[in-house]
C-alpha cells in the first residue's frame, strides 16, 4: 500500500497536477479536440473502413483527460491533436489515432480487454470508459510504474497494469475480446493470437514513434483463423485523381 | 572545404600588391616569422573535426547531416572573413595574442559547441508537429559554426599579418588540412569519436602553446598554462558523452528492464553495440506469419550507430528451432528453388549483418552461402566475441564470411549463385519515417540490380526484401526498377520473370533469371497460401487472387505492379503521388518518395493521421536551406551592409562572378562527395579522401595559377583556360566514372583512397584559379571591393553546401556537375566585363 502511494505521490509530481480553475479551461480545449477528431474520423471514413466514430468512444475521449496523462511542461498542448513525448522515448498517441484504434477494437462494455504498451495510459484510461475491464502490460519499468499509479489515483479501478514482458500477454485473464499492442515489434507474438477470443478483434499500429504509418486489425474467426485488415488512418489515395 | 578558396586570397594577393583583405599592410610590418606548425595544428585540427562531427551526428541522429556541417563549417569561415574586414585596425596591434586566444577558443569550443548542440532537445521527428523545432535546429546549425568561426579567424589573422610569407603559410595550412581530414579517419580506428574530440582539444590547445613560442609572445606563463592545460584535458577531462537520441532503436531497447550493453567497437564505418536482455529476450523475426507458432531462439541485438537491430541468434548447429525464419516472406525463394529440385543452392547473401539471412539460408538446406558484410567489426563479433553463442556460424566449412561492399564484392566475385539475397537493412522505424530520404544508397540502383542478375546461375534468382510502406513506395520503386533491368538487358517479356509477395509487414520481391515455370508459380502460390502472405505479382495472375489475407481497401500491390509492367508505366509513375521512378548510380536515393505537387495535399492531412506520408527528411533539407540563406546573410553580408563598406558596393559583374563561383564550386564538391560514395562504400571516407583531395590540389591549382603563371597569362585568359580545362574533365568523368567505378570498385580500400584523390587532382587545380585570379585583378583595380568579393563568396557557399544536396535529390548528380560547369562559364562571362 505504502509502494502504491509513493508511486502514486511521484505520479503526482511527474505529471503536475493542474488548478481546478485550468481544469476547465481544459474542458473546452477538450470539447474543442474530440469535435476536431469526430470530424478527421468523418473525413477520413472512406479509407479506414468506419463510417463514423461510436458514441461510446466519442464519450470516452471527451471524458478522459489527456491532460493528466503528458508532462507537466506539455499540458498546454495536451489537447493539440499531436502525438507528444512522454519520455523514455515513448510518446502519447495523436488523439486521433487513438480514437481511431479504439473504435476498431469495437469493445462492449464487459468485455476484457488486453494492452500491450501501457505507454502513459491514456489510452487504457480511454479503454476503461467503454469496457469492463482493462489489463495493461508495460516493457519500460518507470513509464509502467508511473502509469500504473496514475490510473489509480484517478479512480480506474478496472484497469490492471503490469510491468514486464507483454510477448505472452497475460494468460491468468485470457482469453480477451480485444487486443491492442502499441508496443513496437517485429511480429505479432503467437501467444496473443492465442489469447485472443474467437470472433475478438487485435489492433496494431504500426510506424514509428510520431509517425503511425497504419493500423493492422487482425480479426479471429469463430474457427480460430485469422484475418488482417491493413487501415490507412488517413483520406489519401496514392494516384492522381483517384478517389 | 571553405578555406579551398578562402585560403587562396593571401597566395593571390602578392605581397607586392600590398593589399589585404584584413590587416591591411600588417604583414609588412611585421618582421618574425609565422607559427608554421601552430597553423598546420590548427588546420589539422579545424578539417578533422568537420570530418568527425558528420560521424558524431550520424550516432546521434539518423542521418549523416554532412550537408549542414559542410555548411555551417562554410558559414564559419565567412563571418570570421567579415568580422576581421571589420575590425583590421584593432585587431592588427594584437594579433598574437588574438592568435593564440582564439586557438584556444577553438579547443574549448569543439567539444562544448557539440556538448550543447546535445543539450538541445531537437527532434527531426517532430520537425512538422512542433514549431520550435525550427528554431532549435538554427541553435543546432549555429553551435557548430563557431569552431569554424574561430578556426578561420585565426588563419585569417595569420595571413593578414604576415603577408610576404602566404605561400609559405598557405603550405603549412593546407598540408595540416589534408593531414587533418585523412588522418582523423585512422585515428577513429583507433579510439571511438568521443576521444577523437578530446584529443582534438588537446591538439588545438598544443597548437596555442606552440604559438607561444613560435610567435615570441612575452607572457610566459601562457606557454606553461596552455601546455598545462592540455595535459589537464588529455590525463582528466571526461571525454564528451554521446547520447543518441531518445527514438534511436538503440535507446528505446536500452529503456526495457534487463537490457544491458555486452559488447561495443568503434571504427569509422560505425558504432556497435550489441545488447543483451535475458529478462525480455530480443525476438527479431520481421514480419513473421501470422499463422507461425513458433518463437524465435535467444538473441543479441547488434546495432550500429544506435540502429537496428540485426540479429545475432543464439546457434548450437541444430536447425529445428529456426523453423520460424521459414515464416518470413524472404523465405520464398528457397521454396521456389525447392520446386526446380535444387534443395541445395548455392546462395549469396548481401548486408548478412549478423547472420539472420545466412542461418535462413542453412535452415533451408543451402550448400555454400557466403556472407558480405561491410563491417569487419560485425563479422569480427560473429567470428571471435561470440563464436560460441553464434554456433561458429561464420567458420563453418559451408559459410564464408566476407568484410566487404556489397557491389564491390559482385563486381570482382567470378563465383555464380543459385540465389542472391539482398539482406532487409534498415530497421522498420527508421524506414517507415522517411529517415532515409536523404542518403545515398547504392544497393538498390539500376546499375546494382544488373550486377546483381549478371551473377545467377541459370534459373537462378535475385531477392529483395523490404519492409511494406502504405501506400506501396519501396515495393512498387524496386518492382519499376528490376522491370527496367530486365529490358535494359534485353530481355523481352520482363513481366515472365518477376513475382512479388506481400505479408502484413515485409515485401518479397523476386526477379528470376528464366521465366518462372508453372511449377514455380504453384511453389510461390502455395509458400503464401500457407502463411496467409498476399500475392503482390506473379506472372498471369489474375485481380481477385491479390488481396486476399492481408486486406487493403484496395489491391494497390497488385494494380502498381500491372501498371509498371504496361505500356501507361510512365504515366502511372507520373501520376503517382511518390516518387517511384528507379533509382539510378547518378540519383542513388532510394528512399527519396517525396514529390513537391503532392507535398500541399499530405501536408494538409497531417493532422488526419497524414504526417508519416511526408517524409521529414525533406522539410528538414528546405528548412537547413532556408537557415543558411538567413544566417549567411546575417553573418556574412549584413555586417559589412551596415558598416563603412556599404559605400564600396561591387559592381553587378564583380558580385555576379564571385556568387557564381562560390556556388559552383560547392556544386562540383557536393556532387563528387555523394557520386565517391559509392567508389569508397562509406559517406565518411567520401567526405575525408575528396575533402582532402579538393583542398590540396585546389591549392596547387591556386599557386600554378597565381604564381606560375603570373605575368605570363592575362587574368580572363587564365581562368577561361581553367574552366574550360574543368569543363572538359567534368564531361570526361561524367562519361568514364561509371565503368572506373564498376571496374575498380573491388579494390582495397588505400588502392581506391590514391585513385580517387588521382582523379579528382585536375578537376580541384582547375577550380583552384578563378577566386585568387580575380582577387588579384580587384587587387589592383577596386581594392575596396575585395570584402564584398570575399563576403560574397562565402555567402554563396554556405548557400551552395545545402543546395548542392537538394539540386543532386531532384536532377541527379550529372545534372548538379553540368550545373556547376555552366555556372563556371556564366562567372567567365562576368569576369569579363570587370577584367
Amino acid at each position: 500500500m505504502a509502494v502504491t502511494h509513493r508511486f502514486a505521490l511521484g505520479a503526482l509530481l511527474f505529471f503536475g497536477f493542474v488548478l481546478p480553475s485550468q481544469g476547465a479551461e481544459y474542458d473546452v480545449e477538450r470539447r474543442k479536440m474530440v469535435e476536431e477528431v469526430v470530424a478527421d474520423a468523418a473525413y477520413t471514413s472512406s479509407s479506414s473502413g468506419s463510417s463514423a466514430l461510436s458514441s461510446r468512444v466519442i464519450a470516452a475521449m471527451q471524458k478522459v483527460e489527456r491532460h493528466r496523462f503528458v508532462p507537466s511542461g506539455l499540458a498546454v498542448m495536451a489537447y493539440h491533436n499531436r502525438p507528444l513525448p512522454v519520455g523514455y522515448g515513448q510518446t502519447i498517441s495523436q488523439p486521433f489515432i487513438v480514437a481511431l484504434m479504439t473504435d476498431l477494437m469495437r469493445a462492449k462494455a464487459g468485455d476484457k480487454v488486453l494492452e500491450i504498451g501501457t505507454g502513459s495510459g491514456y489510452q487504457a484510461a480511454v479503454l476503461a470508459e467503454i469496457a469492463g475491464s482493462v489489463y495493461s502490460i508495460e516493457i519500460i519499468e518507470p513509464l509502467g510504474k508511473q502509469a500504473g499509479a496514475l490510473l489509480k489515483s484517478l479512480g480506474y479501478g478496472n484497469v490492471q497494469t503490469r510491468v514486464g514482458d507483454g510477448y505472452y500477454g497475460w494468460p491468468e485473464a485470457a482469453p480477451f475480446d480485444a487486443i491492442m499492442v502499441t508496443a513496437a515489434a517485429s511480429h505479432v507474438p503467437p501467444p496473443l493470437i492465442t489469447q485472443l477470443k474467437p470472433g475478438g478483434r487485435m489492433v496494431i499500429p504500426l510506424g514509428t514513434q510520431f509517425m503511425t504509418q497504419y493500423l493492422m486489425l487482425v480479426e479471429k474467426k469463430m474457427d480460430g483463423s485469422v484475418t488482417t485488415r491493413q487501415i490507412l488512418p488517413v483520406r489519401f489515395v496514392p494516384l492522381t485523381g483517384g478517389h | 572545404m571553405k578555406r579551398v578558396r578562402r585560403d587562396l586570397i593571401p597566395l593571390s594577393l602578392r605581397p607586392t600588391t600590398g593589399v589585404f583583405p584584413v590587416g591591411a599592410r600588417a604583414g609588412e610590418r611585421a618582421a618574425s616569422r609565422p607559427p608554421f606548425i601552430a597553423i598546420g595544428l590548427l588546420s589539422a585540427c579545424v578539417l578533422a573535426y568537420e570530418v568527425l562531427l558528420t560521424r558524431l551526428f550520424g550516432i546521434v541522429l539518423w542521418h549523416h547531416f554532412a550537408y549542414m556541417i559542410i555548411s555551417a563549417a562554410m558559414l564559419g569561415y565567412g563571418a570570421s572573413g567579415t568580422l576581421l574586414t571589420l575590425l583590421k585596425e584593432k585587431i592588427a596591434p594584437h594579433f598574437g595574442a588574438a592568435y593564440v586566444m582564439v586557438a584556444a577558443a577553438l579547443a574549448f569550443l569543439m567539444p562544448t559547441a557539440f556538448f550543447l548542440a546535445q543539450q538541445i532537445p531537437f527532434n527531426p521527428l517532430e520537425l512538422l508537429w512542433d514549431k520550435a523545432q525550427p528554431a532549435k535546429l538554427l541553435a543546432v546549425y549555429l553551435l557548430m559554426m563557431l569552431p569554424f568561426f574561430c578556426g578561420g579567424l585565426g588563419i585569417g589573422l595569420m595571413f593578414a599579418h604576415f603577408g610576404k610569407q602566404a605561400p609559405r603559410i598557405y603550405a603549412c595550412d593546407i598540408l595540416g588540412a589534408g593531414v587533418g581530414s585523412l588522418g582523423v579517419i585512422g585515428v577513429l580506428f583507433l579510439m571511438p569519436p568521443s576521444q577523437v574530440l578530446t584529443a582534438l582539444t588537446v591538439l588545438a590547445l598544443l597548437a596555442s602553446a606552440i604559438a607561444v613560442i613560435e610567435l615570441k609572445i612575452q607572457t610566459k606563463w601562457l606557454m606553461e598554462f596552455l601546455v598545462v592545460m592540455a595535459a589537464l584535458v588529455a590525463v582528466a577531462m571526461p571525454a564528451v558523452q554521446v547520447h543518441p537520441s531518445a527514438y534511436k532503436d538503440l535507446s528505446q531497447a536500452l529503456n526495457i528492464a534487463g537490457a544491458r550493453v555486452v559488447e561495443e567497437r568503434s571504427s569509422p564505418l560505425g558504432q556497435i553495440a550489441v545488447v543483451e536482455n535475458t529478462r525480455v529476450p530480443l525476438r527479431d523475426a520481421p514480419g513473421m506469419s501470422l499463422n507461425a507458432t513458433s518463437e524465435p531462439p535467444p538473441q543479441l541485438g547488434v546495432f550500429v550507430d544506435g540502429n537496428g537491430p540485426s540479429a545475432l541468434t543464439q546457434f548450437n548447429g541444430d536447425l529445428a528451432p529456426l523453423d520460424y525464419l521459414d515464416q518470413l516472406t524472404s523465405a520464398l525463394p528457397y521454396h521456389v528453388l525447392e520446386s526446380q529440385e535444387n534443395r541445395r543452392p548455392r546462395v549469396l547473401v548481401l548486408g548478412a549483418g549478423a547472420g539472420s539471412d545466412v542461418l535462413q539460408a542453412l535452415y533451408h538446406g543451402s550448400a555454400v552461402v557466403d556472407a558480405v558484410e561491410l563491417d569487419s567489426n560485425v563479422t569480427d563479433l560473429v567470428r571471435q566475441r561470440f563464436r560460441d553463442y553464434a554456433g561458429n556460424l561464420y567458420a563453418r566449412p559451408d559459410v564464408h564470411a566476407y568484410a566487404a561492399e556489397a557491389r564491390g564484392f559482385v563486381n570482382s566475385s567470378r563465383e555464380r549463385y543459385d540465389l542472391i539475397q539482398v539482406a532487409l537493412l534498415d530497421s522498420f522505424g527508421t524506414a517507415s519515417a522517411g529517415l532515409y530520404g536523404l542518403s545515398e544508397n547504392y544497393l538498390y540502383t539500376v546499375e546494382a540490380l544488373q550486377t546483381y542478375l549478371s551473377r545467377l546461375t541459370p534459373g537462378g534468382m535475385l531477392a529483395v526484401t523490404r519492409w511494406l510502406t502504405l501506400p506501396p513506395r519501396d515495393a512498387l520503386k524496386l518492382f519499376v526498377t528490376a522491370a527496367t533491368v530486365l529490358e535494359r538487358s534485353g530481355v523481352k517479356n520482363p513481366a515472365a520473370r518477376l513475382a512479388m509477395i506481400r505479408g502484413w509487414k515485409t515485401v518479397t520481391l523476386l526477379v528470376k533469371d528464366s521465366d518462372f515455370t508453372a511449377r514455380e508459380i504453384a511453389a510461390i502460390k502455395e509458400f503464401s497460401r500457407a502463411r496467409s502472405f498476399d500475392l503482390a505479382y506473379y506472372p498471369g495472375m489474375q485481380r481477385d487472387e491479390a488481396n486476399r489475407y492481408n486486406i487493403l481497401s484496395q489491391p494497390y500491390f497488385y494494380e502498381g505492379a500491372v501498371a509498371l509492367l504496361g505500356p501507361q508505366r510512365q504515366e502511372f509513375i507520373d501520376q503517382y503521388k511518390f516518387y517511384i521512378e528507379p533509382a539510378t548510380d547518378d540519383r542513388p536515393h532510394f528512399f527519396r518518395f517525396f514529390k513537391w505537387n503532392a507535398a500541399a495535399e499530405i501536408f494538409a492531412l497531417r493532422e488526419q493521421g497524414g504526417m508519416p506520408l511526408l517524409d521529414w527528411s525533406y522539410p528538414l533539407l528546405v528548412a537547413t536551406l532556408v537557415q543558411a540563406f538567413a544566417a549567411s546573410i546575417a553573418l556574412i553580408l549584413a555586417p559589412l551592409a551596415l558598416s563603412h563598406c556599404r559605400r564600396t558596393l561591387p559592381s553587378a559583374p564583380v558580385a555576379l562572378y564571385f556568387l557564381a563561383i562560390g556556388l559552383a564550386f560547392m556544386f562540383m564538391e557536393i556532387a563528387f562527395i555523394q557520386k565517391f560514395v559509392l567508389f569508397l562504400a562509406h559517406p565518411l571516407y567520401a567526405v575525408a579522401v575528396v575533402l582532402c583531395a579538393f583542398l590540396m590540389f585546389a591549392a596547387l591549382g591556386s599557386w600554378i595559377g597565381g604564381s606560375w603563371l603570373a605575368g605570363r597569362w592575362q587574368v580572363t585568359k587564365k581562368v577561361t583556360v581553367a574552366v574550360m580545362a574543368m569543363g572538359a574533365l567534368a564531361l570526361l568523368y561524367l562519361a568514364i566514372l561509371p565503368g572506373l567505378f564498376q571496374g575498380l570498385i573491388h579494390l582495397s580500400d588505400a588502392a581506391k583512397i590514391i585513385i580517387s584523390v588521382v582523379l579528382i587532382a585536375p578537376l580541384a587545380m582547375c577550380m583552384g584559379v578563378p577566386f585568387p585570379t580575380a582577387m588579384t585583378r580587384l587587387a589592383g583595380t577596386a581594392e575596396a571591393a575585395i570584402p564584398w568579393a570575399w563576403a560574397i563568396n562565402g555567402f554563396a557557399s554556405v548557400v551552395g553546401a545545402v543546395l548542392a544536396t537538394l539540386l543532386a535529390i531532384h536532377l541527379g548528380f550529372a545534372v548538379v556537375i553540368l550545373l556547376a560547369v555552366l555556372i563556371y562559364v556564366v562567372a567567365c562571362v562576368a569576369l569579363m566585363r570587370f577584367a
